[in-house]
């Protein structure tokens, strides 16, 4: 099987034409480094590590080129190599026929199985038809979820990290986990309530994933690594990681035994062990400060700039709403309706993802409209939010009394004026309460940018959680950091609403000290 | 269309009058407020339009200044002439010009006063004047807090709207419309809004404005000041003018049996 698919993808490379140019004197590679020990992973001191990160610097080495990481979420990885964010994909990455259709792939880098983990003390297993009728946890999209699928009876859960699962066969949710074997090893073995059960299960093969169509860089990569495997030096590797198997062994024609102790392997179970004293792991959060204090900032510029953007677009689309002529109203209405009614984590990963295959699918791609990940970001956050934004805002319009615009026009003002310096800045005022638990509200599903590939205080928690294993201790953190973020705001708005407050502030009374300021609406006639 | 006949001006010989308003009509949707109503005013006069609730005393002055726009008819202020047959389908902008040149010599006076809740009684006053004539900020502030001392709420320039009793804000909303330097001032049930004890404090502004010459349509509830303070008194019924009087006669010997009737609960 991988040697037919290694020479299907050979001969392709051979037909095609190489297109492109000179090579660049860098060679950019993705992976998704959250919770994905022992492929490519920060270790506990926050440094890039795994087994594939030094494959694939052995690789670019060879090449003659320099390896520049570029990190994205695992469901981004291959759109983003579609967008050219990157030249190669090293994550673990299965090859199979549906995937070839998308990608080109290198030679297989890595070889291994399907590995069961069950409760210690469950009876052992030995084929996967006795799984059926028991919950059986997996990562998405991959080889086992697969192999699972096809056995009658079993119920696939499938998870985004891999620890969780683990974590649910430990403390009885679920029957086990199938997942691959590296995986396996690194966070089941070390765990003394679960064990390995049952005999290899498949066959998975890696291979580096490259944009479809550069058979150069496929043919190149090909070269590099067929010299990382014949010097030894892959074998070198994977025996310090602790995963050269004789499965491995055997594709790539090599001795079975080890060449080096598996140095790496044991750091890994050191550094991560769960009983570590609360005064190790004090000291584990605090060498995360510069991670945090980075996502918290970046937290809190993709806020504001979003919020900046929502009272924006939000405003032109209640002004449209409630005073334009009926086609404004209709688009703005339309707009409003089909942005609330649809998830945001879909805007979100249409406008980083999506748009860029726009002009793709019009048959035109110069029109693709490749965004920032930051910038996708805070469109995502701002058009959303622009859509309550404008119903605050309309709310606040139309709760002002008829009588004030009636008085505007009176003295003469024009409907524009009248709107400027009459009814708008007392529906600001009108609005600043619900404004500011948007505000709230949007600093909270910030978090989901992390889907576009920003670290922002919810990627930082992920990966903290996934390189510690401890959910915990960073969960309260990082909660705390969000508190500590909004708070200030809520003040702020709390000042700002009271300055505001004039119509109910007694003569002599200075702002900032008003008894119920908090009842809105019209103040009642004396 | 056939119109009534109904008395429309005055009946001594005067020259030729500030305000004049010929055949005016107005309904909403379809229900007819105003049907042929046609009223000439003096310069220095002071009118009061009283009338069962649902009359159309409101709606005929909300159409002097434009803020209902006539069906049908003429209206004539200070030389501010406008034909309104047909208006509400001409084109926008020639409707804003008109209405705008209107209002130019048009004050107007609100029953729920109207004042912006969000600025001083200064700043209430001094906004018109800086948004639409230009006015510099100086010059505004002064003028308005000599209106202010002339209302009797000099002292009182910074408080805000809800700082201040109806009667105080009533006088506010006075000087407000004065700061436009209008020709007529349109009072519409200016002390309906107001505690008995706080009328009189309005109904003085009016009457000292009265007697520097201002020309004032007062409509209102209040038969003591139309009696007392206007120089007659027209009454409506059901869209059309039934009676103008001298304010004695009119409560004395009303001609009209509507007008009698609607008298005897004052009388």
């Amino acid at each position: 099987m991988l040697r037919l698919l290694a020479s299907i993808l050979l001969c392709t490379a051979a037909l095609a034409v190489a297109q492109e140019s000179a090579p660049q004197p860098v060679l950019r590679w993705a992976a998704d480094p959250d919770s994905n020990a022992p492929y490519t992973f920060y270790d506990s001191s926050n440094k890039l590590t795994g087994f594939e990160y030094e494959i694939i610097n052995a690789i670019a080495k060879r090449m003659g080129r320099k390896a520049e990481f570029v990190q994205n979420d695992w469901d981004g990885l291959i759109p983003g190599l579609g967008r050219g964010m990157y030249d190669v994909v090293i994550c673990g990455i299965e090859i199979t026929p549906d995937k070839a259709g998308e990608v080109l792939f290198s030679n297989p880098y890595y070889v291994t199985f399907e590995q069961l983990v069950d409760r210690k003390g469950t009876p052992p297993i030995t084929s996967l038809d006795q799984l059926s009728g028991k919950q059986i946890g997996t990562l998405d999209q991959t080889a086992a979820l697969a192999m699972l699928e096809k056995t009658p009876g079993v119920e696939a859960k499938t998870y985004d990290e891999e620890i969780n699962a683990y974590q649910d066969t430990a403390n009885g949710r679920l029957f086990g986990v199938l997942l691959d074997y590296p995986i396996a090893k690194y966070y089941a073995a070390p765990n003394p309530n679960l064990q390995f059960s049952g005999p290899p299960f498949g066959q998975i093969v890696y291979g580096i994933a490259i944009k479809k169509g550069n058979t150069q860089l496929q043919q190149e990569l090909n070269a590099a690594l067929q010299q990382v495997i014949e010097s030894g030096e892959m074998r070198d590797i994977l025996s310090r990681w602790g995963l050269w198997t004789p499965t491995v062994a055997g594709a790539f024609g090599q001795p079975e035994e080890p060449s080096l102790p598996d140095t790496s392997y044991k750091a890994f179970v050191a550094s991560h062990s769960e009983h570590a004293s609360l005064s190790t792991k004090i000291q584990q959060y605090w060498n995360y400060w510069p991670l945090l204090l980075n996502a918290a900032i970046l937290t809190i510029e993709i806020s504001l700039v979003g919020m900046a953007l929502a009272i924006a677009v939000g405003f032109t689309l209640a002004l449209m709403r409630v005073f334009g002529p009926w086609p404004l109203r209709w688009l703005a209405t339309l707009y409003i309706e089909i942005v609330r009614g649809t998830p945001l984590l879909i805007q979100l990963l249409f406008i980083f993802y999506g748009l860029s295959q726009l002009g793709t699918v019009l048959g035109h791609p110069e029109l693709n409209i490749k965004l920032s990940p930051f910038i996708a970001g805070v469109l995502g956050l701002g058009l959303n939010y622009a859509a309550y934004e404008a119903e605050n805002y309309r709310a606040g319009l139309l709760a002002i009394p008829k009588g004030q615009m009636e008085a505007a026009r009176a003295l003469g003002m024009t409907h524009f004026q009248g709107l400027r310096f009459v009814v708008i800045p007392q529906s600001f005022r009108l609005v600043l309460p619900p404004v500011t638990n948007d505000f709230i509200s949007l600093l909270k599903d910030s978090s989901l940018v992390s889907m576009v590939t920003l670290v922002e205080l919810t990627g930082a928690y992920q990966r903290i959680a996934t390189q510690t294993f401890d959910f915990f201790g960073p969960g309260i953190l990082v909660a705390i950091i969000y508190l500590l973020i909004g708070l200030p705001f809520v003040r702020l708005a709390r000042y700002t609403e009271q300055t505001l407050a004039v119509d109910q502030r007694r003569p002599g009374q200075k702002p900032g000290i008003v008894p119920g300021f908090i009842k809105i609406g019209k103040a009642s006639p004396r | 269309m056939f119109q009534k006949m109904y008395p429309t001006t005055r009946m001594e010989n005067s020259s030729e009058p500030l305000l004049s308003v010929h055949g005016l009509h107005k309904s909403f949707d379809d229900n007819p407020i105003l049907k042929g109503v046609s009223l000439d005013v003096e310069k220095g006069d002071l009118v009061s339009i009283i009338g069962p609730s649902g009359c159309g005393k409101s709606t005929f002055l909300r159409c002097m200044n434009f803020l209902e726009i006539p069906d049908a008819g003429k209206i004539s202020i200070a030389g501010v002439e406008i034909d309104c047959q047909g208006l509400e389908d001409a084109p926008p902008r020639d409707l804003k010009e008109k209405a705008h040149k209107l209002r130019q010599q048009v004050g107007m006076v609100f029953q729920q006063f109207n004042l912006f809740p969000h600025k001083t009684i200064l700043e209430n006053v001094m906004l018109a004047p800086m948004v639409v004539r230009g006015v510099p900020r100086e010059d505004a502030e002064k003028n308005g807090l000599r209106l202010l001392e002339k209302v009797g709420l000099g002292a009182l320039a910074d408080r805000y709207p809800a700082q201040m009793s109806g009667g105080q804000q009533q006088r506010a909303g006075i000087a407000r419309a004065l700061a436009m330097n209008p020709q007529v001032m349109l009072y519409d049930e200016p002390t309906s809004a107001l505690d008995p004890e706080l009328v009189d404090e309005v109904l003085k502004v009016m009457k000292d404005l009265d007697n520097e010459g201002m020309t004032q349509i007062v409509v209102t509830h209040e038969m003591r000041f139309a009696r007392d303070a206007s120089d007659y008194i027209v009454f409506m019924e059901k869209g059309h003018i039934v009676e103008i009087s001298d304010e004695d006669e009119i409560f004395q010997n009303p001609k009209d049996e509507r007008t009698r009737q609607f008298l005897k609960r004052f009388i």
